[in-house]
Protein backbone atom coordinates (compact mmCIF):
# COMPACT_ATOMS: atom_id res chain seq x y z
CA UNK A 1 0.00 0.00 0.00
CA UNK A 2 0.76 3.32 -0.90
CA UNK A 3 1.85 6.05 1.76
CA UNK A 4 -0.59 8.02 0.24
CA UNK A 5 -3.20 5.78 1.08
CA UNK A 6 -3.49 6.86 4.50
CA UNK A 7 -6.10 9.61 4.87
CA UNK A 8 -6.40 11.03 8.32
CA UNK A 9 -9.41 13.27 9.12
CA UNK A 10 -8.30 16.21 10.33
CA UNK A 11 -7.82 17.03 14.43
CA UNK A 12 -8.47 13.10 14.45
CA UNK A 13 -8.79 10.97 17.98
CA UNK A 14 -6.40 9.24 19.07
CA UNK A 15 -8.18 5.95 18.65
CA UNK A 16 -9.15 7.21 15.12
CA UNK A 17 -4.69 7.52 14.34
CA UNK A 18 -4.27 3.96 15.89
CA UNK A 19 -7.01 2.18 13.70
CA UNK A 20 -6.16 3.67 10.57
CA UNK A 21 -2.38 3.16 10.78
CA UNK A 22 -3.34 -0.45 12.25
CA UNK A 23 -6.00 -1.12 8.78
CA UNK A 24 -2.57 0.24 6.65
CA UNK A 25 0.04 -2.10 8.65
CA UNK A 26 -2.75 -5.02 8.20
CA UNK A 27 -3.45 -3.97 4.56
CA UNK A 28 0.42 -3.54 3.69
CA UNK A 29 1.37 -7.17 5.23
CA UNK A 30 -1.87 -8.65 3.85
CA UNK A 31 -0.65 -7.24 0.11
CA UNK A 32 3.07 -8.72 0.18
CA UNK A 33 2.84 -12.56 0.66
CA UNK A 34 6.54 -12.59 1.27
CA UNK A 35 6.05 -11.21 4.41
CA UNK A 36 3.55 -13.99 5.55
CA UNK A 37 4.43 -17.06 3.58
CA UNK A 38 8.10 -17.47 5.45
CA UNK A 39 6.77 -16.92 8.49
CA UNK A 40 4.08 -19.18 8.46
CA UNK A 41 6.04 -22.23 6.05
CA UNK A 42 9.75 -22.07 7.26
CA UNK A 43 8.77 -22.64 10.93
CA UNK A 44 6.27 -25.61 9.66
CA UNK A 45 9.30 -27.28 7.30
CA UNK A 46 11.17 -27.16 10.80
CA UNK A 47 8.61 -28.73 12.72
CA UNK A 48 8.05 -31.22 10.26
CA UNK A 49 11.65 -32.19 9.79
CA UNK A 50 12.64 -31.44 13.73
CA UNK A 51 10.06 -33.96 14.63
CA UNK A 52 10.40 -36.71 12.67
CA UNK A 53 14.98 -36.72 13.02
CA UNK A 54 14.33 -36.41 16.50
CA UNK A 55 11.38 -38.38 17.60
CA UNK A 56 13.97 -40.51 19.11
CA UNK A 57 14.32 -38.01 21.60
CA UNK A 58 11.18 -39.37 23.39
CA UNK A 59 12.67 -42.61 24.54
CA UNK A 60 15.28 -40.73 26.39
CA UNK A 61 14.02 -41.78 30.38
CA UNK A 62 11.90 -38.51 32.00
CA UNK A 63 10.86 -37.55 28.58
CA UNK A 64 7.39 -35.52 29.10
CA UNK A 65 5.55 -37.07 26.08
CA UNK A 66 5.70 -40.17 23.45
CA UNK A 67 5.26 -37.50 21.39
CA UNK A 68 8.04 -35.51 19.55
CA UNK A 69 5.75 -33.55 17.49
CA UNK A 70 3.69 -32.61 20.35
CA UNK A 71 6.38 -31.28 22.48
CA UNK A 72 7.99 -29.62 18.96
CA UNK A 73 4.84 -27.43 18.57
CA UNK A 74 5.38 -25.06 20.74
CA UNK A 75 8.68 -23.62 18.62
CA UNK A 76 6.88 -22.82 15.77
CA UNK A 77 4.80 -20.26 17.87
CA UNK A 78 8.29 -18.99 19.20
CA UNK A 79 9.53 -18.64 15.49
CA UNK A 80 6.71 -16.69 14.36
CA UNK A 81 6.83 -14.36 16.89
CA UNK A 82 10.92 -14.12 15.58
CA UNK A 83 9.46 -13.60 12.17
CA UNK A 84 7.44 -10.78 13.07
CA UNK A 85 10.19 -8.68 14.36
CA UNK A 86 11.91 -8.73 11.42
CA UNK A 87 8.38 -8.14 9.66
CA UNK A 88 6.98 -5.19 11.90
CA UNK A 89 11.01 -3.80 11.87
CA UNK A 90 11.38 -4.07 7.64
CA UNK A 91 8.14 -2.25 7.20
CA UNK A 92 8.63 0.58 9.74
CA UNK A 93 12.24 0.84 8.33
CA UNK A 94 10.54 1.12 4.65
CA UNK A 95 8.52 3.98 6.16
CA UNK A 96 11.79 6.02 6.95
CA UNK A 97 13.63 5.24 4.09
CA UNK A 98 10.99 5.99 1.86
CA UNK A 99 10.47 9.62 3.57
CA UNK A 100 6.44 8.56 4.48
CA UNK A 101 7.83 8.60 8.14
CA UNK A 102 9.26 12.22 7.63
CA UNK A 103 5.59 13.33 5.89
CA UNK A 104 3.75 11.88 9.23
CA UNK A 105 6.00 13.62 11.24
CA UNK A 106 4.25 16.94 9.28
CA UNK A 107 0.79 15.39 10.28
CA UNK A 108 -0.65 16.07 14.12
CA UNK A 109 0.06 12.14 14.66
CA UNK A 110 1.60 11.14 17.55
CA UNK A 111 3.97 8.52 17.96
CA UNK A 112 1.95 6.51 19.91
CA UNK A 113 -0.47 6.22 17.63
CA UNK A 114 2.31 4.68 15.16
CA UNK A 115 3.24 2.61 17.00
CA UNK A 116 -0.02 1.47 18.49
CA UNK A 117 -0.81 1.20 14.60
CA UNK A 118 2.14 -1.04 13.74
CA UNK A 119 1.14 -3.41 16.57
CA UNK A 120 -2.18 -3.77 15.49
CA UNK A 121 -0.73 -5.14 12.41
CA UNK A 122 1.19 -7.30 15.13
CA UNK A 123 -2.03 -8.95 16.45
CA UNK A 124 -4.06 -9.91 13.13
CA UNK A 125 -0.42 -11.54 12.05
CA UNK A 126 0.03 -13.07 15.46
CA UNK A 127 -3.31 -14.63 15.62
CA UNK A 128 -3.39 -15.76 11.75
CA UNK A 129 0.56 -17.74 12.50
CA UNK A 130 -1.39 -19.32 15.70
CA UNK A 131 -4.30 -20.49 13.80
CA UNK A 132 -2.03 -22.21 11.16
CA UNK A 133 0.40 -23.97 13.18
CA UNK A 134 -2.49 -25.26 15.76
CA UNK A 135 -4.54 -26.27 13.14
CA UNK A 136 -1.46 -27.96 11.25
CA UNK A 137 -0.48 -29.02 14.49
CA UNK A 138 -3.43 -31.00 15.41
CA UNK A 139 -3.77 -32.08 11.81
CA UNK A 140 -0.75 -34.12 12.22
CA UNK A 141 -1.91 -36.07 15.50
CA UNK A 142 -0.31 -33.32 18.35
CA UNK A 143 -2.11 -33.23 21.13
CA UNK A 144 -3.49 -30.43 23.07
CA UNK A 145 -3.61 -31.36 26.63
CA UNK A 146 -5.07 -27.96 27.66
CA UNK A 147 -8.38 -28.94 25.80
CA UNK A 148 -10.82 -25.74 24.33
CA UNK A 149 -10.22 -23.42 27.05
CA UNK A 150 -6.75 -23.53 26.33
CA UNK A 151 -7.23 -22.39 22.95
CA UNK A 152 -7.56 -18.75 23.74
CA UNK A 153 -5.41 -18.20 26.56
CA UNK A 154 -2.67 -19.98 23.81
CA UNK A 155 -3.47 -17.23 21.46
CA UNK A 156 -3.50 -14.42 24.21
CA UNK A 157 0.10 -15.82 25.03
CA UNK A 158 0.88 -16.03 21.31
CA UNK A 159 -0.15 -12.53 20.37
CA UNK A 160 1.80 -11.28 23.43
CA UNK A 161 5.29 -12.79 22.22
CA UNK A 162 4.51 -11.44 18.96
CA UNK A 163 4.06 -8.11 20.56
CA UNK A 164 6.63 -8.06 22.50
CA UNK A 165 9.09 -9.76 19.45
CA UNK A 166 7.78 -7.05 17.35
CA UNK A 167 8.67 -4.72 19.91
CA UNK A 168 12.24 -5.31 19.29
CA UNK A 169 12.21 -5.30 15.33
CA UNK A 170 10.17 -1.19 15.82
CA UNK A 171 13.09 -0.37 18.06
CA UNK A 172 15.69 -1.75 15.29
CA UNK A 173 14.36 0.02 12.35
CA UNK A 174 13.96 3.12 14.55
CA UNK A 175 17.67 3.19 15.18
CA UNK A 176 19.01 2.17 12.54
CA UNK A 177 16.49 3.48 9.98
CA UNK A 178 17.40 0.70 7.54
CA UNK A 179 15.79 -2.66 6.07
CA UNK A 180 18.87 -4.16 5.35
CA UNK A 181 20.28 -3.30 9.18
CA UNK A 182 16.91 -4.73 10.17
CA UNK A 183 17.69 -7.97 8.07
CA UNK A 184 21.06 -8.19 9.69
CA UNK A 185 19.82 -8.26 12.97
CA UNK A 186 17.40 -11.00 12.30
CA UNK A 187 19.64 -13.78 12.92
CA UNK A 188 21.43 -12.87 15.91
CA UNK A 189 17.85 -13.37 17.54
CA UNK A 190 17.79 -16.95 16.38
CA UNK A 191 20.45 -17.35 18.96
CA UNK A 192 18.41 -16.91 21.82
CA UNK A 193 16.04 -19.49 20.27
CA UNK A 194 18.36 -22.56 19.47
CA UNK A 195 19.87 -21.66 23.28
CA UNK A 196 17.23 -22.62 24.78
CA UNK A 197 15.45 -25.40 25.59
CA UNK A 198 13.82 -25.47 21.97
CA UNK A 199 15.22 -29.40 21.57
CA UNK A 200 14.82 -31.21 25.15
CA UNK A 201 13.52 -30.47 28.49
CA UNK A 202 16.04 -28.15 30.39
CA UNK A 203 16.33 -30.92 32.61
CA UNK A 204 17.42 -33.20 29.93
CA UNK A 205 20.13 -30.86 28.85
CA UNK A 206 23.33 -33.03 29.67
CA UNK A 207 26.08 -30.01 29.05
CA UNK A 208 26.14 -27.71 32.41
CA UNK A 209 26.91 -24.60 30.08
CA UNK A 210 24.19 -25.19 27.91
CA UNK A 211 21.35 -25.96 30.71
CA UNK A 212 22.90 -22.85 32.56
CA UNK A 213 22.67 -20.80 29.17
CA UNK A 214 19.14 -22.30 28.61
CA UNK A 215 17.96 -21.26 32.05
CA UNK A 216 19.17 -17.71 32.05
CA UNK A 217 17.51 -17.59 28.28
CA UNK A 218 13.96 -15.94 29.03
CA UNK A 219 13.28 -17.43 25.73
CA UNK A 220 12.95 -20.81 27.03
CA UNK A 221 9.92 -19.78 29.82
CA UNK A 222 8.08 -18.61 26.36
CA UNK A 223 8.92 -22.07 24.94
CA UNK A 224 8.07 -23.76 28.06
CA UNK A 225 4.62 -22.13 28.83
CA UNK A 226 3.34 -22.59 24.98
CA UNK A 227 4.46 -26.00 25.35
CA UNK A 228 3.02 -26.66 28.73
CA UNK A 229 -0.47 -26.29 26.80
CA UNK A 230 -0.04 -29.22 24.66
CA UNK A 231 2.30 -31.44 26.86
CA UNK A 232 0.81 -30.98 30.47
CA UNK A 233 -2.27 -29.11 30.36
CA UNK A 234 -2.83 -25.79 32.58
CA UNK A 235 0.61 -25.66 34.40
CA UNK A 236 0.31 -22.50 36.45
CA UNK A 237 3.84 -21.70 37.28
CA UNK A 238 4.86 -22.47 33.26
CA UNK A 239 1.98 -19.81 32.29
CA UNK A 240 2.86 -17.33 35.33
CA UNK A 241 6.17 -17.27 34.08
CA UNK A 242 5.65 -17.16 30.16
CA UNK A 243 3.16 -14.69 30.34
CA UNK A 244 5.15 -12.30 32.75
CA UNK A 245 8.08 -12.72 30.67
CA UNK A 246 6.14 -11.67 27.85
CA UNK A 247 4.28 -8.36 29.15
CA UNK A 248 7.87 -7.45 30.45
CA UNK A 249 9.53 -8.17 26.83
CA UNK A 250 6.36 -5.95 25.69
CA UNK A 251 7.11 -3.50 28.32
CA UNK A 252 10.56 -3.18 27.88
CA UNK A 253 10.79 -3.11 23.57
CA UNK A 254 8.01 -0.89 23.57
CA UNK A 255 9.18 1.94 26.09
CA UNK A 256 12.34 2.32 24.07
CA UNK A 257 11.46 1.99 20.74
CA UNK A 258 9.06 5.10 21.79
CA UNK A 259 11.85 6.83 23.67
CA UNK A 260 13.94 6.08 20.08
CA UNK A 261 10.92 7.75 17.98
CA UNK A 262 11.10 10.59 19.93
CA UNK A 263 14.60 11.10 18.84
CA UNK A 264 13.98 10.24 15.58
CA UNK A 265 11.13 12.46 15.62
CA UNK A 266 13.32 15.46 16.75
CA UNK A 267 16.04 14.73 14.15
CA UNK A 268 13.51 14.37 11.49
CA UNK B 1 43.20 -27.10 -21.91
CA UNK B 2 44.73 -24.91 -19.17
CA UNK B 3 47.13 -21.89 -20.49
CA UNK B 4 48.69 -19.33 -18.70
CA UNK B 5 45.84 -16.56 -19.43
CA UNK B 6 43.24 -18.86 -18.21
CA UNK B 7 45.20 -19.71 -14.86
CA UNK B 8 46.29 -16.19 -14.55
CA UNK B 9 42.71 -14.80 -14.96
CA UNK B 10 40.90 -17.65 -12.73
CA UNK B 11 43.78 -16.11 -10.02
CA UNK B 12 43.25 -13.00 -10.49
CA UNK B 13 39.01 -13.42 -10.19
CA UNK B 14 39.78 -15.69 -7.25
CA UNK B 15 42.20 -12.74 -5.35
CA UNK B 16 39.69 -9.83 -5.96
CA UNK B 17 36.71 -12.01 -4.77
CA UNK B 18 39.06 -13.32 -1.35
CA UNK B 19 40.15 -9.60 -0.56
CA UNK B 20 36.72 -8.48 -0.60
CA UNK B 21 35.55 -11.58 1.39
CA UNK B 22 38.44 -10.99 3.97
CA UNK B 23 38.59 -7.20 4.11
CA UNK B 24 34.76 -7.05 5.16
CA UNK B 25 33.61 -9.51 7.75
CA UNK B 26 30.08 -8.73 7.26
CA UNK B 27 30.83 -11.07 4.13
CA UNK B 28 33.29 -13.62 6.10
CA UNK B 29 31.90 -13.80 9.39
CA UNK B 30 28.55 -15.07 8.66
CA UNK B 31 30.37 -18.66 7.00
CA UNK B 32 32.35 -18.71 10.32
CA UNK B 33 29.41 -17.83 12.68
CA UNK B 34 26.86 -20.44 11.17
CA UNK B 35 28.68 -23.44 11.71
CA UNK B 36 29.94 -22.54 15.64
CA UNK B 37 27.06 -22.01 16.42
CA UNK B 38 24.80 -25.08 15.43
CA UNK B 39 28.03 -27.18 16.48
CA UNK B 40 27.38 -25.26 19.99
CA UNK B 41 23.58 -25.43 19.79
CA UNK B 42 23.32 -29.32 18.32
CA UNK B 43 26.43 -30.75 20.61
CA UNK B 44 25.18 -29.13 23.84
CA UNK B 45 21.93 -29.10 23.37
CA UNK B 46 21.03 -32.34 22.24
CA UNK B 47 24.15 -34.93 23.33
CA UNK B 48 21.65 -36.36 25.87
CA UNK B 49 19.98 -38.04 22.52
CA UNK B 50 23.16 -39.98 21.97
CA UNK B 51 21.61 -42.08 25.13
CA UNK B 52 18.62 -43.27 23.45
CA UNK B 53 18.20 -46.66 22.52
CA UNK B 54 20.09 -48.27 18.85
CA UNK B 55 22.12 -44.82 18.69
CA UNK B 56 25.36 -46.07 18.31
CA UNK B 57 28.44 -44.00 17.30
CA UNK B 58 31.47 -44.75 19.15
CA UNK B 59 32.97 -41.54 18.95
CA UNK B 60 30.28 -38.99 20.78
CA UNK B 61 27.92 -36.89 20.07
CA UNK B 62 30.36 -33.75 19.15
CA UNK B 63 31.94 -35.61 16.65
CA UNK B 64 28.63 -37.07 15.13
CA UNK B 65 27.27 -33.69 14.89
CA UNK B 66 31.09 -32.65 13.51
CA UNK B 67 30.06 -34.39 10.66
CA UNK B 68 26.88 -32.73 9.70
CA UNK B 69 28.97 -29.28 10.21
CA UNK B 70 31.48 -30.02 8.39
CA UNK B 71 29.54 -30.61 5.16
CA UNK B 72 26.61 -27.44 6.40
CA UNK B 73 29.80 -25.09 6.71
CA UNK B 74 31.07 -26.45 3.13
CA UNK B 75 27.82 -26.42 1.34
CA UNK B 76 26.81 -22.63 2.74
CA UNK B 77 30.86 -21.69 1.99
CA UNK B 78 29.74 -22.63 -1.75
CA UNK B 79 26.39 -20.58 -1.58
CA UNK B 80 27.74 -17.37 0.14
CA UNK B 81 30.76 -17.63 -2.68
CA UNK B 82 27.67 -17.19 -4.93
CA UNK B 83 26.04 -14.16 -3.27
CA UNK B 84 29.78 -12.60 -4.25
CA UNK B 85 28.82 -13.90 -7.78
CA UNK B 86 25.45 -12.78 -7.66
CA UNK B 87 26.74 -8.87 -6.44
CA UNK B 88 29.46 -8.64 -8.90
CA UNK B 89 27.17 -9.47 -11.87
CA UNK B 90 24.35 -6.97 -10.31
CA UNK B 91 26.54 -4.23 -9.82
CA UNK B 92 28.37 -4.51 -13.37
CA UNK B 93 32.28 -6.08 -12.38
CA UNK B 94 30.65 -9.26 -14.01
CA UNK B 95 30.55 -7.52 -17.35
CA UNK B 96 33.71 -6.34 -17.38
CA UNK B 97 35.23 -9.32 -16.23
CA UNK B 98 33.25 -11.09 -19.14
CA UNK B 99 35.08 -8.15 -21.33
CA UNK B 100 38.64 -8.86 -20.05
CA UNK B 101 38.49 -12.78 -20.20
CA UNK B 102 38.63 -14.76 -22.96
CA UNK B 103 38.00 -17.73 -21.17
CA UNK B 104 34.75 -17.62 -19.73
CA UNK B 105 35.37 -20.73 -17.95
CA UNK B 106 37.95 -19.54 -15.98
CA UNK B 107 35.67 -16.91 -14.53
CA UNK B 108 33.81 -19.88 -12.89
CA UNK B 109 37.09 -21.74 -11.92
CA UNK B 110 37.97 -18.20 -10.11
CA UNK B 111 35.19 -18.29 -7.94
CA UNK B 112 35.33 -22.01 -7.23
CA UNK B 113 38.89 -21.12 -6.04
CA UNK B 114 37.24 -18.17 -3.83
CA UNK B 115 35.41 -21.05 -2.45
CA UNK B 116 37.71 -23.12 -1.76
CA UNK B 117 39.79 -20.93 -0.04
CA UNK B 118 36.66 -19.53 2.37
CA UNK B 119 35.93 -23.08 3.46
CA UNK B 120 39.28 -23.89 4.59
CA UNK B 121 39.51 -21.28 6.99
CA UNK B 122 35.84 -22.27 8.31
CA UNK B 123 37.40 -25.87 8.70
CA UNK B 124 40.20 -24.43 10.57
CA UNK B 125 38.25 -22.71 12.70
CA UNK B 126 35.23 -24.97 13.33
CA UNK B 127 37.89 -28.22 13.31
CA UNK B 128 40.42 -26.06 16.19
CA UNK B 129 36.87 -25.43 18.54
CA UNK B 130 35.48 -29.17 17.86
CA UNK B 131 38.68 -30.86 18.91
CA UNK B 132 38.85 -27.96 22.48
CA UNK B 133 35.27 -28.99 23.12
CA UNK B 134 36.46 -32.71 23.46
CA UNK B 135 35.78 -34.37 19.79
CA UNK B 136 37.04 -37.50 19.49
CA UNK B 137 38.70 -38.58 16.20
CA UNK B 138 38.38 -42.36 15.59
CA UNK B 139 39.51 -42.09 11.88
CA UNK B 140 43.34 -42.71 10.80
CA UNK B 141 45.36 -39.67 9.24
CA UNK B 142 44.16 -40.83 5.48
CA UNK B 143 40.65 -41.07 6.30
CA UNK B 144 40.46 -37.63 7.59
CA UNK B 145 42.30 -36.60 4.39
CA UNK B 146 39.80 -38.43 2.55
CA UNK B 147 36.94 -36.84 4.90
CA UNK B 148 37.96 -33.59 4.21
CA UNK B 149 38.34 -33.77 0.26
CA UNK B 150 34.87 -35.07 0.41
CA UNK B 151 33.96 -31.79 1.83
CA UNK B 152 35.79 -30.20 -0.43
CA UNK B 153 33.38 -31.60 -3.60
CA UNK B 154 30.35 -30.78 -1.65
CA UNK B 155 31.94 -26.99 -1.36
CA UNK B 156 32.51 -27.00 -5.32
CA UNK B 157 28.93 -28.68 -5.85
CA UNK B 158 27.49 -25.76 -3.75
CA UNK B 159 29.03 -23.19 -5.44
CA UNK B 160 28.61 -24.59 -8.96
CA UNK B 161 24.62 -24.90 -8.07
CA UNK B 162 24.69 -21.17 -6.52
CA UNK B 163 26.75 -19.54 -9.44
CA UNK B 164 24.58 -21.47 -12.21
CA UNK B 165 21.32 -19.48 -9.89
CA UNK B 166 23.90 -16.54 -9.75
CA UNK B 167 24.22 -16.03 -13.06
CA UNK B 168 20.84 -16.24 -14.41
CA UNK B 169 19.11 -13.78 -12.21
CA UNK B 170 22.42 -11.53 -11.91
CA UNK B 171 20.71 -10.18 -8.66
CA UNK B 172 21.67 -10.29 -5.04
CA UNK B 173 17.68 -10.66 -4.30
CA UNK B 174 18.38 -14.48 -6.24
CA UNK B 175 19.63 -15.57 -2.63
CA UNK B 176 16.76 -17.15 -0.80
CA UNK B 177 17.13 -18.98 -4.09
CA UNK B 178 20.53 -20.22 -3.62
CA UNK B 179 20.65 -20.82 0.00
CA UNK B 180 16.81 -22.63 0.49
CA UNK B 181 17.04 -25.67 -1.60
CA UNK B 182 20.98 -26.44 0.02
CA UNK B 183 19.58 -25.23 3.21
CA UNK B 184 16.62 -27.91 2.89
CA UNK B 185 18.48 -30.97 1.52
CA UNK B 186 21.21 -30.15 4.40
CA UNK B 187 17.73 -30.62 7.24
CA UNK B 188 16.27 -33.46 4.86
CA UNK B 189 19.27 -36.03 6.34
CA UNK B 190 20.11 -37.63 9.56
CA UNK B 191 21.11 -34.48 11.05
CA UNK B 192 20.60 -35.14 14.58
CA UNK B 193 20.51 -38.90 14.71
CA UNK B 194 21.72 -41.90 12.51
CA UNK B 195 19.64 -43.10 9.39
CA UNK B 196 18.55 -46.03 11.42
CA UNK B 197 16.85 -43.88 13.96
CA UNK B 198 14.77 -41.57 11.84
CA UNK B 199 10.91 -42.00 11.45
CA UNK B 200 8.08 -40.79 9.13
CA UNK B 201 8.55 -39.28 5.86
CA UNK B 202 11.61 -38.31 6.57
CA UNK B 203 13.51 -41.29 6.83
CA UNK B 204 12.08 -42.12 3.43
CA UNK B 205 13.29 -38.38 2.29
CA UNK B 206 17.02 -39.16 3.82
CA UNK B 207 17.20 -42.06 1.62
CA UNK B 208 17.02 -40.64 -1.50
CA UNK B 209 18.73 -37.42 -0.41
CA UNK B 210 22.00 -37.71 -2.16
CA UNK B 211 23.39 -35.27 0.57
CA UNK B 212 22.93 -38.84 3.24
CA UNK B 213 25.21 -40.80 2.00
CA UNK B 214 27.82 -37.93 1.74
CA UNK B 215 27.17 -36.92 5.94
CA UNK B 216 27.10 -40.76 6.27
CA UNK B 217 30.82 -41.19 5.14
CA UNK B 218 32.00 -37.93 6.94
CA UNK B 219 30.65 -39.79 10.28
CA UNK B 220 32.22 -43.13 9.07
CA UNK B 221 35.48 -41.43 8.05
CA UNK B 222 35.64 -39.68 11.51
CA UNK B 223 34.76 -42.48 13.83
CA UNK B 224 37.27 -44.81 11.57
CA UNK B 225 34.56 -47.32 10.80
CA UNK B 226 33.92 -48.96 7.38
CA UNK B 227 32.74 -46.36 4.77
CA UNK B 228 31.25 -46.23 1.63
CA UNK B 229 33.63 -44.35 0.18
CA UNK B 230 33.90 -44.80 -3.44
CA UNK B 231 29.95 -44.41 -3.57
CA UNK B 232 30.11 -41.20 -1.63
CA UNK B 233 32.86 -39.84 -4.20
CA UNK B 234 30.94 -41.16 -6.80
CA UNK B 235 27.97 -38.85 -5.65
CA UNK B 236 29.95 -35.80 -4.88
CA UNK B 237 31.98 -36.29 -8.84
CA UNK B 238 28.73 -36.74 -10.30
CA UNK B 239 27.34 -34.08 -9.17
CA UNK B 240 30.18 -31.72 -9.88
CA UNK B 241 30.16 -33.21 -13.43
CA UNK B 242 25.98 -32.43 -13.49
CA UNK B 243 26.22 -28.91 -11.84
CA UNK B 244 29.42 -27.57 -14.22
CA UNK B 245 27.21 -27.43 -17.09
CA UNK B 246 24.39 -25.97 -14.79
CA UNK B 247 27.34 -23.45 -14.12
CA UNK B 248 28.15 -22.99 -17.45
CA UNK B 249 25.04 -22.69 -19.45
CA UNK B 250 23.98 -19.90 -16.71
CA UNK B 251 27.68 -18.07 -17.79
CA UNK B 252 25.90 -18.58 -21.62
CA UNK B 253 22.72 -16.73 -20.67
CA UNK B 254 24.67 -13.74 -18.55
CA UNK B 255 26.77 -13.35 -21.46
CA UNK B 256 23.68 -13.34 -23.86
CA UNK B 257 22.01 -10.83 -21.50
CA UNK B 258 25.19 -8.38 -21.97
Amino acid sequence: MSSAAVALPSGSSLPTQVSTLARRAVRRTVRQPAMIVPSLVFPLFLLAVNSAGLDAATHIPGFPTDSYLTFALAIPFIQGALFATMNSGQALAEDIESGFFNRLALTPMRGSALIAGQLGGLVAIGLLQASVYLAVGLAAGAHFEAGVLGVPVLFALSILVSIGFGGIGMLMAIRTGSGEAVQGLFPLLFVFLFFSSISLPRDLIQEDWFRTIATINPVSYLIEGVRSFFVIGWDGEALALAFGIAVALIVISISLASLALRGRMVRS
Amino acid sequence: MIDGNYLSSALGIAWRSLHNAFTKPAILLPSLIFPLFFLAAFAGGLSAISDTPRFEYPEGYTTFVFGFVLLQSSALGGVFTGFSIAADFQFGMGRRMLLATRHRTAIIAGYAITAVARVLVTWIVVTVVALAAGMGVGGSAGEIAALYLLSLTVNVVALLFSCGIALRLRTLQAGPLMQFPVFILLFLTPVYVPQALLAGWVAEVARANPLTLILNTNRDLLAGASAELLAAYGVAFGLVALLTLWAVSGMRRAETAG
